[in-house]
């Protein structure tokens, strides 16, 4: 089977997801402070950072689940924060997300979690449905568990269970949050393995979060670091580890000056 | 939700604790009307998920036919045996069924249902909602191009407002013949003239009027059980919270719009 290695020659010129100048807060914390961000065509980033720099909020202000107080996110030439909300509904078919715990429906099967969207979006007849749930699934490693229920899979096995329906209408962007969080390294690396291969096989724009650093470099064309609401650090990862932010170096050996600790 | 460490003493105290009762009831009383609004407002629109609304009428419906069939069995039975002995006393025995027809159509049927399935259906409506929010589902819809209130508030609040009053008819027929159960049986009234003074003077509106509440109430506790777990976080600890207050603020809001339904209706 064939897996893909990230490269630099799959990018393209054109930013597939344009972020200016994103500013959100809830009540008195400033969670981004003014992200300015490109992800171009068929590009994997990764966003890095500590618990709590505001990785997962920024996440969901690419797919419009959070309203910025200020600034834009451009996707694919639609502004989210300006398009009526009916664009905006209609814009997210091109966005598969994975969430943190899978995020699956625990009233329906497996098989049920990945037709969802797809009947709920196409025309496809009952058989058409059942072909692409087995390929969807195929993709991500586990086939014939369609008939499971979700809290019959183990943790690593549930993201995967979301990565296939998050693939299942065919997206052009891909957002994973926290794919590898609380799973061995065995379950992280076949994860990486997974996010590489659906990249090669659907040439899709990915973006990752996660402060895991090999799955960061396993998958991504770049890696940003994010701090405090902002953008630290954006560089590819054979140049990442070699940065020599006083932040970033903590950050990779595991180990923080106390004057760069975050307030949890 | 962060509370103040230290509330200023006095007089301060007491108007920083209303004020924020007040704010706080306003909060509820607003999500309420946006999700009834929006879930209006989404019933129209394409893919209509009949499967789902089917599916939820089952629950709502069917499923709490035994619990609605004892209330009101036995309030119909205790209504019989409390106006048989008051009645007794001015010789009106003759009245009993009317007067525990006219009570369980125009009032406790459509308000002990409500408050019945607010109890076993609004708290279920919140807690599954509830627990739907704290585990990313509901990003989930949003993020596979769904809308939670077309897929998730909709089918809940139309199969409510369907099956009230269904469930109310139930009730009044069933607390009827518990009224008979009592007159005949226990206290020996004559049955034929039993069941004549019952619709004697029961017409056709006190039925309707009692099955348009019911509807109402169907409306009223679903929305509150949605919106209570809508708008649920804070974990475990929140769904529970959510469902605790899904129950409580429906079972209110069923009261208080008795009273103004009934002066509109009557």
């Amino acid at each position: 089977m064939m897996t893909a290695t990230p490269s630099h020659a799959q990018r393209s010129v054109e930013p597939m997801i344009s972020v200016i100048g994103l500013h959100k807060s809830f009540g008195e914390k400033n969670v981004l402070n003014g992200i300015d961000f490109e992800v171009m065509r068929g590009e994997s980033v990764v966003l890095v950072g500590g618990s709590g720099a505001g990785k997962s909020v920024f996440i969901k202000h690419l797919i419009g689940l959070l309203q910025p107080d200020d600034g834009h996110v451009v996707v694919d030439g639609i502004d989210l924060t300006v398009a009526p909300p009916e664009a905006v509904l209609e814009l997210r078919k091109k966005f598969g997300m994975s969430f943190q715990e899978g995020a699956l429906f625990d009233s329906m099967t497996v098989g049920g979690n990945i037709a969802f969207p797809i009947r709920r979006h196409t025309t496809k007849s009952p058989a058409e449905v059942t072909e692409r749930v087995r390929a969807c699934l195929e993709l991500v490693r586990l086939p014939g568990i369609e008939d499971k229920m979700p809290s019959e899979l183990s943790g690593g096995m549930r993201r995967r269970v979301g990565f296939a329906r998050a693939i299942a209408l065919e997206p052009q962007i891909l957002l994973f949050d926290e794919p590898t969080t609380g799973l061995d390294p065995i379950n992280t690396a076949a994860i990486g393995r997974v996010i590489n291969q659906l990249r090669a096989e659907l040439d899709v724009t990915v973006v990752t979060i996660t402060h895991d650093m090999s799955l960061a470099n396993r998958v991504a064309d770049r890696i940003a670091m994010i701090r405090r609401g902002r953008i630290l650090v954006v560089d590819t990862p054979d140049k990442f580890p070699k940065n020599r932010d006083p932040f970033v170096r903590g950050f990779l050996e595991g180990e923080l000056p106390e004057a760069l600790e975050d307030q949890p | 939700m962060v509370e103040a460490a230290a509330r200023p003493a006095g007089i301060v105290g007491w108007l920083d604790h209303f004020g924020s009762l007040i704010v706080r009831g306003l909060d509820d009383l607003g999500r309420f009307f946006y999700i009834m609004a929006s879930s209006v407002m989404w019933t129209f629109r394409r893919p209509f998920d009949g499967a789902e609304l089917m599916r939820q009428m089952v629950r709502v419906g069917w499923d709490s036919i035994p619990v609605v069939f004892l209330t009101c069995l036995f309030t119909g039975m205790v209504l019989a045996l409390q106006t048989y002995r008051g009645f007794e006393r001015f010789h009106a025995e003759g009245f009993v069924g009317s007067v525990v027809a006219l009570s369980l159509t125009r009032e406790l049927a459509p308000v002990l249902t409500g408050l019945m399935v607010a109890g076993r259906v609004g708290s279920a409506m919140a807690a599954e909602l509830g627990t739907m929010r704290v585990t990313e589902q509901i990003d989930a819809l949003y993020a596979m191009a769904t809308e939670p209130i077309h897929y998730l508030v909709v089918p809940r609040v139309n199969a409510s407002i369907l099956m009230l009053p269904i469930l109310t008819l139930v009730g009044d027929a069933v607390g009827i013949i518990g009224g008979w159960l009592i007159s005949v049986g226990l206290f020996g009234a004559n049955s034929y003239l039993y069941i004549e003074r019952t619709f004697q003077f029961l017409e056709i509106n006190d039925i309707t009027s009692g099955l348009i509440k019911a509807a109402f109430f169907g409306l009223t506790l679903s929305v509150t059980g949605c919106a209570k777990g809508f708008y649920t976080s804070g974990g475990a600890e929140g769904v529970g919270r959510s469902t605790t207050s899904a129950v409580v603020t429906a079972c209110l809001y069923i009261l208080l719009s008795d009273f103004f339904l009934t002066k509109i209706l009557f």
